[in-house]
C-alpha cells in the first residue's frame, strides 16, 4: 500500500471549522446586490407582490443549483476546472469559462470597492464634502455644474469619477481613483495571502459586520420621521404586476445572480471541506440566509429613503410657505407644515389671481418616494443625500461605507478563489512558486487590467461589464453545469455521491428539480433574457454637464466598437465550452491509444503505471 | 415714525405760536408740511434707492424669539446708521434712516438720507455695499442669519468652504494603506522565515522521503482512498454491473 503522506506533499487546505466555511459561502452570496438591487426591484415591481416570483425562483432554481455546486465540489475536492475535467474531459471548458467570468467580474467589482473606499476616506470630514458646493474659480458664486445639479451629484460625477460626457471620450487616468484601486487590491490581497487560512479569519468580520450595521441602520431609520411612509411604499403589494412577464424574468435573474452560482467560487470553497459533510443543509442555509438578508436590507434602506423623501417633501412645502408668507405679509411662522393646507385654501379662495401668479411648487410625497435608484446611484447619491440630513452624519456615513466594503470584500474572496483554486489544482505554475506569490501575481494583473475603470469614462465601462459579463455567460455556464452533473455524470452516481457524503439520498424534490425543472427554468430565463436584450439597441445613461435641461442623464447609444466589445464579453467567456469539447474530441479520435488522455481507466493516480 | 414727527412738530407749533407772529407761523407750518410730505415721498415701496427688509425671527429663534417693537426698530435704524458711517465716513444719525410700510410679517422699506442734505437720498449702491460689508454685525445685533434677516435685492456674500492644506482623505488613506502594507510585509516575512526553518529540518529526512516516492505517486488531495475511486469508470459501471 503506497504511503500517501509525505513531508514534501501538502495536504489540501481545510477550513478551521464549519463556521468559517458557512460564513465564507454566505459572505460570497450576500453582496452589494442584496443591498442595492433587491430593494429597487422590490419597489418598482409592486412591493410585496414581487416576493412571490422571487421565492418561487429561489425554491425551484436557486436552491437546486446551489446544492448541486456545493455537493459536486465537496465530492470531487477540486476547483471548478478540476471538477469538470473529472466528470468528463469534454466538459473541461465549463471550468475555464467559470474562471474567466470570475476574473472579469472580479476586476470591475473591486473598482466599485475602490469607489466605496474613496467615499469612506472622505467620511471623516466635517462637514461632509458632498453636502456643499465648492466655489467657482472667481470665488464669486458656487460652481455652475454643482448648482445646476446638486452637491451630491457633483461630488459623485465630478469629484469622484470626473466623468466624461460619453464612453468614447476616454479622458485620462484619475490618480485618486488609481490609489484607491491599489488600496482595494491590497486589502483583498492581505485577506487572501494565506489562502483559506487567512480568508477564513477575515470572513469572521466581513460576513458578520454588515448584519450589525444593517441592524443599527434599521433601528436608526425606524426612529426617523417618514420611515413608515417609505416602508409602506416599498411593501404595498400591487398584484397586477404579476401579469407582466418581465417581473418573473427579473426575479429569476436576481435570485440567480444574487446566489453567486456558476462562478466556480462555491465549488472551490466546498472542495476544502471534509468529505462527509451535510451539504444539503449548507445549501438550504446559504440560500435562505441570502434571501432573508435581501429582505432585511430592503427594510433598512427603505426606512432611510422614506425619511429622505419626507425631508425633501417638507423642504418643498417650506419653500411654498415662505413664498406665501412673503407675498401676503403674514407673520412669521403663522403658516406651518401642519396648517399649510388650510391657509392655502383660505388664500386661494380670497385671492385666486395672486395665488395663480405665485411660483408655487407642487409638492407630492409619492413623487419623492418614487425617486429610486439601484446600484451606484442608490449608494453614492440617494443614500449619501439621506445621510447628510441625519444628525451625526459622519458616523452614519462611515458605518454605511464600511458595511458596503465588507459586503463587497466577502464577495471578492469568492471571485478570486474561483480563479486561484483552478490554477493551484491544475498545477499550471511550477511548484517552487509559493502560493503567496501566485496570489500576488493574480492581484497585480487584475489591478493593471482594472486601470481602464479609473479613466474618465471608467463608470461607463463598469456598467458595460456589470450588465453583460455578469449575466448571459453565467446563465449558460449554469445550464451546462446541470447537463454535466445530471446527464453526463449521471443522476445515479450523483445520488451515490450524496449518499456517501451525507448519509441519505436526495429526496424526490431535489431529483425532479435537477432533472428537468431547474434546467428548463434556466433555459427559459436564458432565452427570454437574450430576447429582451436583443430587442433594442443597447443604450446607456451619460452625464453631460452641458446638457439642457440639467440635471439628468443623456441616454446615448453605444458606439459600434463598444457594441462589438459587448458581444465579445458575452461570447468569449463561454467560448471555452465548445472549444475544449472539440479539442478533446479531436484528441480522442486521433490518439486511439489511451496512454495520454484522461479517459484512461487505469490511470487513477493512486498507483504507478508499470509497463 | 411719521406719526411721532408730526406730534412733535405740533408740540413745537404750539410753543411757537405764542412767540411768533401769524405770518411766521404760516411759513413754519408750510415748511413743516413740506418736509413731512417730502419724508413721505422719500420712503415708499419700490423706492429707487430703498430696500425692503424681511425678518423671520420665529424661524430663527423658535421659543426664544423676541417681540418686534419700536425698540427693535430703533436698534435697526441705529445699526444701519452705524453701517453707513462705516461705509461713507459721514456723520449718519438715526434720523437719517427712514422706515415705512411696516407689516405684521415684520417687513418694511427703508431709505437712507444724506446727513449733508436731508432731502437727498444716498444712492442704492452705497447702501448695498454698506450692508454687505457689515452684514455680520447687523445679523448678530438681531441674533439672525443671512436667510432670516433678508435684504431683498442684496445677495449674500458666499462663505468659502473651509479647505485644509492637507486633504483629510489622504490622511485616512495613508493610515489604512500603511496598516495594510505593513500587514503584507509581516505575513510574507513570516512565511519566508517559516520556510527557511522547514528547509533546515528537511535535510536529514531526505533519504526517507526518496524511498516513499518510489512506492507510488502521491496525491495532493491527501485522501488515502482516492486511488480506488476512479471517476473514469462511471460510464462503464452503468452497463457492466454484475
Amino acid at each position: 500500500m503506497a504511503k500517501t503522506k509525505d513531508s514534501k506533499v501538502e495536504e489540501r487546505p481545510k477550513w478551521d471549522n464549519k463556521v468559517q466555511y458557512m460564513l465564507t459561502c454566505i459572505g460570497f452570496a450576500v453582496g452589494l446586490g442584496n443591498v442595492w438591487r433587491f430593494p429597487y426591484l422590490c419597489q418598482i415591481y409592486g412591493g410585496g407582490a414581487f416576493l412571490i416570483p422571487y421565492l418561487i425562483a429561489l425554491v425551484f432554481e436557486g436552491l437546486p443549483l446551489l446544492y448541486l455546486e456545493l455537493a459536486i465540489g465537496q465530492r470531487l475536492r477540486k476547483g471548478s476546472i478540476g471538477v469538470w475535467n473529472s466528470i468528463s474531459p469534454l466538459l473541461g471548458g465549463v471550468g475555464i469559462a467559470s474562471m474567466l467570468v470570475s476574473f472579469l467580474v472580479g476586476i470591475f467589482y473591486n473598482t466599485i470597492l475602490a469607489w466605496v473606499l474613496w467615499y469612506f476616506f472622505h467620511s471623516f470630514q466635517n462637514p461632509l464634502p458632498w453636502s456643499q458646493c465648492p466655489l467657482n474659480d472667481n470665488q464669486t458664486d458656487y460652481n455652475v455644474e454643482c448648482q445646476r445639479s446638486s452637491p451630491v451629484n457633483y461630488f459623485w460625477y465630478r469629484e469622484t469619477l470626473n466623468i466624461t460626457p460619453n464612453i468614447e471620450t476616454s479622458g485620462s487616468l484619475q490618480w485618486w481613483l488609481v490609489i484607491c484601486l491599489a488600496s482595494a487590491w491590497c486589502v483583498v490581497y492581505i485577506c487572501l495571502i494565506k489562502g483559506i487560512k487567512s480568508m477564513g479569519k477575515a470572513v469572521y468580520v466581513t460576513a458578520t459586520f454588515p448584519y450589525l450595521v444593517l441592524t443599527i441602520f434599521l433601528i436608526r431609520g425606524l426612529t426617523l420621521p417618514g420611515a413608515i411612509d417609505g416602508l409602506v411604499y416599498l411593501f404595498t403589494p400591487n398584484w397586477d404586476i404579476l401579469k407582466n412577464p418581465r417581473v418573473w424574468l427579473d426575479a429569476a435573474t436576481q435570485i440567480f445572480f444574487s446566489l453567486s452560482v456558476a462562478f466556480g467560487g462555491l465549488i472551490a470553497f466546498s472542495s476544502y471541506n471534509e468529505e462527509r459533510n451535510n451539504c444539503e443543509r449548507d445549501a438550504l442555509l446559504v440560500g435562505i440566509i441570502n434571501s432573508a438578508t435581501s429582505l432585511y436590507a430592503s427594510i433598512s434602506i427603505f426606512a432611510i429613503l422614506g425619511f429622505k423623501a419626507t425631508t425633501a417633501f417638507n423642504s418643498c412645502q417650506q419653500d411654498n410657505i415662505l413664498t406665501l408668507t412673503n407675498h401676503f405679509e403674514i407673520p412669521d411662522k403663522n403658516i406651518t407644515l401642519e396648517t399649510y393646507d388650510q391657509w392655502f385654501e383660505h388664500l386661494n379662495s380670497t385671492y385666486p389671481k395672486e395665488i395663480a401668479n405665485l411660483p408655487l411648487w407642487h409638492c407630492d410625497l409619492q413623487t419623492y418616494l418614487g425617486q429610486s435608484a439601484s446600484g451606484t446611484g442608490l449608494a453614492f447619491i440617494l443614500f449619501t443625500e439621506a445621510v447628510i440630513e441625519m444628525p451625526g452624519s459622519q458616523v452614519w456615513a462611515v458605518l454605511f461605507f464600511i458595511m458596503l466594503l465588507s459586503l463587497g470584500l466577502s464577495s471578492m474572496f469568492g471571485n478570486i478563489e474561483g480563479v486561484l483554486t483552478p490554477i493551484n489544482d491544475l498545477k499550471l505554475l511550477p511548484k517552487w512558486i509559493p502560493n503567496e506569490v501566485v496570489t500576488a501575481i493574480i492581484c497585480l494583473i487584475s489591478f493593471l487590467t482594472a486601470l481602464i475603470f479609473t479613466l474618465g469614462s471608467g463608470n461607463y465601462w463598469v456598467e458595460v461589464f456589470n450588465n453583460y459579463v455578469g449575466s448571459v455567460p453565467l446563465l449558460i455556464i449554469a445550464f451546462f453545469e446541470f447537463i454535466g452533473v445530471i446527464y453526463v455524470h449521471g443522476m445515479k452516481n450523483f445520488s451515490e455521491d450524496i449518499y456517501f457524503m451525507t448519509g441519505s439520498r436526495p429526496s424526490i424534490f431535489w431529483r425532479q428539480c435537477w432533472l428537468w425543472i431547474s434546467p428548463l427554468l434556466l433555459l427559459i430565463v436564458l432565452v427570454a433574457y437574450v430576447i429582451v436584450q436583443a430587442q433594442e439597441y443597447p443604450v446607456y445613461p451619460a452625464w453631460n454637464a452641458d446638457r439642457e435641461p440639467f440635471p439628468g442623464t443623456d441616454t446615448l447609444n453605444y458606439p459600434e466598437w463598444v457594441f462589438a466589445i459587448i458581444i465579445l464579453l458575452c461570447v468569449v467567456p463561454v467560448l471555452p465550452i465548445p472549444l475544449v469539447a472539440l479539442y478533446r474530441l479531436i484528441l480522442r479520435c486521433t490518439k486511439k491509444s489511451s496512454a495520454r488522455t484522461d479517459l484512461n481507466p487505469y490511470s487513477n493516480d493512486g498507483f504507478q503505471i508499470e509497463t | 415714525m411719521l406719526r411721532f414727527s408730526l406730534s412733535e412738530l405740533l408740540q413745537l407749533l404750539k410753543n411757537f405760536c405764542f412767540s411768533f407772529s401769524g405770518k411766521m407761523l404760516e411759513k413754519i407750518l408750510i415748511l413743516l408740511c413740506l418736509t413731512s410730505a417730502a419724508a413721505g415721498q422719500l420712503c415708499k415701496p419700490d423706492a429707487s434707492d430703498g430696500y425692503k427688509v424681511r425678518l423671520s425671527i420665529k424661524t430663527a429663534l423658535g421659543d426664544q424669539a423676541y417681540l418686534w417693537d419700536e425698540k427693535e426698530m430703533f436698534l435697526f435704524r441705529s445699526t444701519m446708521a452705524y453701517a453707513m458711517r462705516g461705509q461713507l465716513n459721514q456723520q449718519f444719525d438715526v434720523s437719517n434712516i427712514i422706515v415705512c410700510e411696516e407689516t405684521a410679517r415684520v417687513s418694511f422699506w427703508f431709505v437712507v438720507t444724506s446727513p449733508l442734505n436731508t432731502s437727498n437720498l444716498v444712492d442704492k449702491k452705497s447702501v448695498e455695499e454698506a450692508v454687505r460689508k457689515h452684514r455680520n454685525r447687523i445679523n448678530s445685533a438681531f441674533l439672525l442669519t443671512d436667510e432670516t434677516l433678508e435684504f431683498e435685492g442684496i445677495p449674500r456674500t458666499l462663505e468659502a468652504p473651509f479647505t485644509p492644506d492637507t486633504p483629510p482623505w489622504l490622511i485616512v488613506f495613508g493610515v489604512v494603506m500603511g496598516a495594510v502594507v505593513a500587514g503584507i510585509i509581516v505575513f510574507i516575512g513570516f512565511s519566508v522565515v517559516q520556510k527557511k526553518r522547514k528547509k533546515n529540518k528537511k535535510t536529514p529526512e531526505d533519504e526517507d522521503s526518496e524511498e516513499e516516492e518510489s512506492r507510488g505517486k502521491t496525491m495532493e488531495n491527501g485522501a488515502a482512498n482516492e486511488g480506488v475511486y476512479n471517476m473514469s469508470f462511471t460510464d462503464e459501471e452503468r452497463f457492466t454491473r454484475i
